[in-house]
């Protein structure tokens, strides 16, 4: 993660923009998931889940359906106590910030940690152009023309969608193909510049093409993010990830972490059975 | 702002857990502009539902009142149990009956012409029309969703009842009849309109199911988009029915005002609502038992419509549950 390229300079750059409240360009952050438990009402869901959450780096949540791995990846951002009924114990930390502490603002939380879904979810009334900006102008609504212009460029071209779109800015979001949605919609998360990046099953309403371009484009997002992917495809996890956190759930159905590791220990010799057994396609 | 993306940076560690800090706590200026504008639209959000819960209770409070009033004088026996309805009367009695089975007639007969009417249209509207078609007729239901109830009211007198009239001689001037079927095609729209609601929420999906099991459209209409629905229009049937008791404007003017305790619907009979505006107009002097038998028969109107607001809401809230 020490970057030997480091300048002050470019730090300072950054800090002077947040201090201006514009935002920084993104620098990598890392999280840390400490005795983690989430309901839903009566019901758990986790129990007491650990594991760090490296800077710059990718980590995959794996494990069978139901497991819990999106309700995991929605307590990152404090979406999942928006479900009714729904609660979170233990401690999630940003940079060592608690994000459930009293006194933190959720929506500034979602800022930092962008999300994409399962499903694309581009906004069917919104432009491709207004779609990227979505986010943006919720926190910076006098965006001047020149800004907004230089934001979406710079936002289509890091999801790698620029060159397919640029002549039909205006066109609606909804009326891209499914891959391409998706890539509009991790447009629209890095335009608001977060430090962290959920995606829960970003590529599982999509082909294999599709899929394979989200996949170059984690790729190259992870220099500058630290990325959450949520996957069941265990090829995929092996692909793209550093670190692995595998997720299982028992006769009760809360769901425990099993095994964190690097990837390459998780898929070439893994230490607990369970998470043998789920790789080699013996359970779930 | 600088154009190509920022290089990978590690600012020192304490500055950057200060920005990230100070973000998170959200005490910028910006943060506290939205904070304030989030509490002021809370607090008018807040006012908003008290003024409607404010008044509720001002209406069950004076309704209960006046109606605690009114079964200090009559027991709530003879009111429930009496078949005869004449508070305006020397010989008095006090029996809710005759209003009852009036507005139940009125009702049934409201019910019968609008539920079959209703669905059909739904099912029309939702599954088979084409799009123009719906965009045409769709506009025209609301027309008649529109139209003021005492336009109805003299409909059913002047034009309805006449015309029955010729076929049923011995049909009176003032009658149920006329008046059901009327209010029936009033309260078509809703039925209509809620019911293709809740069909169109059903996924389409499930229909390419049953199409792909070799399903006609009929079959699919029948067996998949109706029950799959059901909930949703039982809510709309009986929110119908909620409104169909609580009408007045047409029952006033063309069922007449003779409380009689019969199901005959070709005769004329008061039904609870038409009852309170004959005594309202009237110069019933304030605090009399006459003046407190509409607070009673309100109460009871009242509890009826509640109780079917309650179910329909009911079902609507289990029929939501499904698809979300
Ligand atoms: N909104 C909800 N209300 C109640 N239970 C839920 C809700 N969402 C998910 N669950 C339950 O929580 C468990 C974990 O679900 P989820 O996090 O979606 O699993 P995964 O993403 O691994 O498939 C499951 O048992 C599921 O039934
Ligand atoms: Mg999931």
């Amino acid at each position: 993660m020490s970057d030997p390229m480091t300048t002050l300079t470019t730090a300072q750059a950054a800090r002077a923009e947040a201090a201006r409240g514009t935002g920084p360009a993104p620098i990598a952050a890392g999280m840390d998931v400490e005795h983690l438990s989430a309901f839903y009402g009566r019901f758990q869901a986790l129990d007491d889940i650990t594991f760090p959450i490296h800077p710059g780096a990718v980590t995959a949540v794996i494990g069978p359906s139901g497991c819990g791995k999106s309700t995991f990846i929605r307590c990152l951002n404090r979406l999942h106590e928006l479900t009714p009924g729904a609660r979170v114990t233990g401690s999630v930390r940003l940079e060592g910030i608690e994000i459930y502490q009293p006194g933190i603002d959720p929506a500034r939380v979602r800022q930092l940690i962008g999300m994409v879904f399962q499903k694309p979810n581009p906004f069917p009334t919104l432009s491709i152009y207004d779609n990227v900006l979505s986010g943006v102008r919720l926190h910076r609504p006098r965006l001047s023309r020149a800004e907004a212009d230089e934001i979406v460029e710079r936002s289509l071209r890091a999801a790698a969608l620029w060159d397919e779109v640029k002549d039909k800015l205006k066109a609606p979001g909804t009326s891209l193909s499914g891959g391409q949605q998706q890539r509009l919609c991790i447009a629209r998360a890095l335009a608001v510049e977060p430090l962290v990046l959920l995606m829960d099953e970003p590529t599982s309403a999509l082909d294999p093409i599709a899929t394979y371009r989200i996949e170059e484009l984690i790729w190259e997002l992870k220099q500058r993010y630290t990325i959450v992917i949520v996957t069941h495809n265990m090829q995929q996890a092996a692909r793209i990830a550093d670190y692995v956190a595998f997720l299982l759930a028992g006769e009760e159905r809360t769901g425990r972490l099993i095994e964190f590791d690097t990837a390459q220990r998780i898929f070439t010799n893994p230490k607990r059975k369970e998470t043998e057994d789920y790789i080699t396609g013996k359970i779930g | 702002m600088t154009t190509e993306p920022m290089p990978a940076v590690e600012a020192p560690s304490i500055d950057r857990r200060a920005w990230v800090e100070r973000i998170l706590t959200g005490r910028q200026r910006v943060d506290r502009v939205r904070q304030v504008r989030e509490s002021a639209i809370l607090g008018l959000l807040f006012l908003a539902a008290l003024v409607s819960v404010a008044t509720t209770i001002g209406i069950v409070y004076t309704l209960a009142l006046e109606t605690f009033h009114f079964f200090q004088h009559v027991s709530i026996v003879d009111f429930l149990t009496d078949t005869q309805w004449t508070p305006l009367f020397t010989e008095k009695h006090y029996g809710i009956w005759p209003l009852l089975t009036a507005t139940i007639v009125v009702s049934t007969i409201a019910m019968l012409v609008a539920l079959p009417l209703g669905l059909l249209a739904a099912i029309g509207l939702s599954e088979y029309a084409s799009p123009r078609l719906a965009a045409t007729v769709k506009p025209i239901l609301e027309i008649l969703a529109g139209v003021p109830t005492v336009v109805y009211g003299y409909f059913a007198l002047l034009f309805v009842t006449p015309l029955l009239q010729r076929f049923i001689p011995q049909l009176e001037v003032f009658n149920a009849l006329s008046a059901g079927l009327v209010m029936g095609i009033m309260i078509l729209p809703l039925v209509a309109s809620l019911s293709e609601d809740a069909m169109r929420a059903v996924p389409q999906s499930l229909r390419e199911g049953a199409y792909a099991l070799g399903a006609t459209k009929l079959e699919v209409v029948w067996r998949v988009v109706v029950p799959s629905s059901l909930s949703g229009i039982v809510a709309a049937f009986i929110l119908a029915v909620s409104r169909a008791v609580g009408e007045t404007m047409i029952v006033a003017i063309a069922m007449g005002q003779v409380p009689r305790f019969t199901l005959n619907p070709l005769v004329a009979m008061e039904t609870m609502t038409a009852y309170i505006v004959q005594v309202s107009l009237g110069d019933t002097p304030h605090g009399t038992i006459e003046y407190q038998t509409i607070f009673a028969v309100g109460t009871t109107l009242f509890v009826i419509t509640m109780v079917l607001n309650l179910l329909s809401y009911r079902f609507l809230k289990r029929f939501r549950e499904v698809y979300e």
